[in-house]
């Protein structure tokens, strides 16, 4: 009898013992979180967190997170710096034909009832900059009656429902907690079934690697308290950033303030970059 | 030294990062090599568990055909990957919800059945070969007898009990195999040419008149080379197979066609476009008009006046070449056909077909090829023609 009493007292014991270190564990983890926080502002201005080992950050816990990104295409003024930020921050190779972020450029001319669409990658534009790895928009149409024109800069949508992770035969390209849509290179067998299942055109082939690449939202450097390359180059904030589950982030606000849309909604996969300033020619 | 990457000339709005058509020929000639496949295995199935006398000389032809396009259908895959020394996670890490992680189980497992129905199928040959020959042959087949050398009467009741559940597995295996194949393309939202509840059947039913029409040519060659009759009996019994089932795959890609058109979808106008323009030679003329309308014009027409003699044999064997090309066209036209439609529906792209390159135009040939000289090789070892009286 008394043994059973000093056996049961035992396991009280160890169970107690347990709670307490699974809440140190969560109080040191939420500290952690914070001092990255603060850390990662004061080091918000200082170069290519890509270079950095630390991938993913150890400390990062990715259930406290809901990543989400907004477009106000009012505001983009097509200067690319976007553009250039990415293909820097993400080695993304320097062609005209593989972008993790890319700006499109919609044009009514007078009289016409569809846009004419182009971005940065079209011949035209490239032969106005004279180079595949300059971004620039051509002033192509400066001799016509422009009804409206506007850009929009697109990138991964990090859907709720993405179907490239759902076609993925070997589960290379997973869906995070925090919600941002990665791939494992190291798994990554380069079959493309990926790419064909974006209806965005988000996802790429990088031929030398052997892998496909996409957007991430710059993972390595928000999980370090840093802002995406592309928000961060934005010289007028048509990019926006943050977490939903703080009320108070710019994209929580964005959200709130705005009547946001998504990106071809009738796919069913749920995009989680909110636009603002589109319209139905936008797709 | 050919470049890594060739870019697709466009027309109107593409999103940049489709300017690269990732799908290429080697992924045109992978669903045509398994179509191939699963409709030879119908001509045998239909021998063996429907018991369709008329094909019995061609019923092991088409279980080695089956075998040997088998052993090739996992290497335009091969070839196509990124990282092909990772190809196996496919089969140890598989995500469930990926129609293509399925290749690996059904491809395997179709393999194995196939493997088994043919040793069963050639046992008393293998035996008689294993007692018969010295040398390294003799070794060859007595290590193929498994040490089973029985081949009373009893013993070939079981055997042929075994092909009998073995190819009536092999069809859910062959169609499944097949179907799936549709099924990774038809179940893809982002490109309205593929995205079809009929593509599965569509692909399945091209795929055994492609079967059927290779073996009527196999069929009609081995017979030329070797010299012997051809069995006019066989002939009208493929002639038909590739008759009917045509019908059923014309019904079939016609209404895939008219859904798109009559839903009339967002993009619609860019596919009119597409189909009225640089589709209108490959996809109408080619693809229905000269390889599946006219075969089945002509094969009508031998069988409403009773053709038969050479004219039969020229007729129908020249319809199962139209026949074959019209597949392959299928092939291409949704393979390719697909992704030179953007996903923006306000552009089409255009395919640069290379010639070189491990998937370019002539490896791609090679791959077709190739199952017919290993079909030479296996068919020396295990005569599908000279065994039919141990049937």
């Amino acid at each position: 009898m008394k043994k059973r009493e000093a056996i049961g007292a035992l396991r009280a014991r160890r169970l107690f013992l347990r709670r307490i270190g699974g809440a140190a564990a969560v109080a040191s983890a939420a500290a952690a979180a914070g001092t990255a926080g603060l850390v990662g502002k004061a080091a918000a201005k200082s170069g290519a967190a890509a270079a950095e080992k630390s991938f993913p950050t150890p400390d990062y816990d990715w259930t406290k997170r809901q990543w989400a990104f907004g477009v106000d295409a009012t505001k983009c003024i097509g200067c690319l710096r976007c553009v250039e930020a990415c293909k820097v921050e993400n080695e993304v190779p320097l062609t005209a034909h593989h972008f993790r972020t890319w700006v499109e450029r919609y044009v009514y001319l007078e009289g016409e009832n569809r846009p004419r669409v182009d971005s940065h990658a079209d011949p035209v534009n490239i032969a106005a900059s004279g180079s595949e790895r300059e971004y620039r928009f051509a002033n192509r149409y400066q001799d016509a009656k422009v009804e409206k024109a506007f850009f929009v800069p697109k990138l991964c949508n990090q859907c709720e429902h993405p179907p490239c992770v759902q076609v993925c035969p070997v589960g290379a390209t997973y869906k995070a907690k925090d919600g941002v849509v990665l791939i494992d290179h190291e798994y990554c067998i380069g079959c493309r079934y990926c790419v064909q299942a974006c209806p965005y055109g988000a996802r790429f082939f990088n031929e030398e690697k052997g892998v496909t690449e996409k957007c991430t939202w710059c993972y390595h450097r928000i999980t370090k308290g840093l802002q995406p390359a592309c928000v961060e180059a934005c010289p007028v904030g048509a990019r926006v950033f943050g977490d939903r589950n703080d009320k108070q982030s710019p994209i929580s606000l964005f959200i709130r303030n705005n009547r946001v849309q998504a990106l071809k909604p009738e796919t069913g996969n749920e995009p989680n970059v909110y636009y603002i300033g589109i319209d139905k020619a936008v797709s | 030294m050919e470049p890594l990457i060739h870019y697709a000339p466009y027309t109107g709005w593409v999103y940049p990062n489709e300017t690269v058509i990732e799908w290429s020929v080697a992924i045109v000639v992978y669903p045509y090599i398994t179509g191939l496949v699963a409709g030879a295995f119908t001509v045998s199935s239909l021998y063996q568990v429907f018991g369709f006398e008329r094909l019995k000389p061609v019923a092991h032809l088409a279980l080695l055909t089956s075998l040997c396009f088998m052993f090739f259908v996992p290497l335009p895959l091969l070839l196509h990957l990124g990282h092909p020394e990772r190809a196996l996670n496919n089969l140890l890490t598989p995500h469930w919800t990926s129609a293509m992680a399925m290749f690996g189980y059904f491809a395997s497992f179709y393999i194995v059945l196939l493997l088994l129905e043919t040793w069963f199928a050639f046992r008393p040959y293998i035996v008689e070969q294993a007692q018969k020959r010295n040398g390294l042959l003799g070794t060859f087949y007595r290590l193929l007898t498994l040490g089973s050398y029985d081949v009373s009467e009893q013993a070939l009741r079981v055997d042929r009990k075994w092909i009998f559940w073995l190819a009536i597995l092999g069809i859910p295996g062959a169609h499944g195999l097949h179907g799936y194949v549709g099924f990774v393309f038809g179940s893809l939202k982002a490109r309205e040419w593929w995205s079809s509840d009929l593509m599965p059947l569509v692909f399945l039913f091209s795929a055994i008149i492609s079967g059927v029409a290779l073996l009527i040519v196999l069929y009609v060659l081995s017979s030329k080379l070797r010299k012997t009759p051809i069995d006019l009996g066989c002939l009208k019994g493929l002639a038909y197979t590739v008759w009917a089932f045509i019908m059923v795959a014309l019904l079939l890609e016609g209404l895939e066609f008219a859904n798109i058109v009559y839903k009339g979808r967002e993009g619609v106008d860019m596919i009119m476009q597409y189909v009225s323009g640089p589709l209108l030679i490959p996809y109408f003329v080619l693809q229905f008009a000269i390889g599946a309308i006219l075969p089945l014009l002509w094969l009508s027409y031998m069988i409403w006046r009773g053709t038969t003699g050479k004219a039969l044999i020229a007729g129908v064997t020249l319809s199962a070449c139209l026949v074959l090309l019209s597949v392959f066209l299928m092939r291409w036209n949704v393979v390719i056909g697909g992704q030179e439609i953007s996903k923006t529906g306000k552009g089409l792209l255009e395919y640069p077909l290379q010639i070189l390159g491990k998937e370019g135009l002539l490896a791609s040939l090679a791959l077709v090829a190739a199952p017919l000289v290993v079909l030479l090789g296996i068919t020396r070892l295990f005569p599908p023609w000279e065994h039919q009286a141990a049937q």
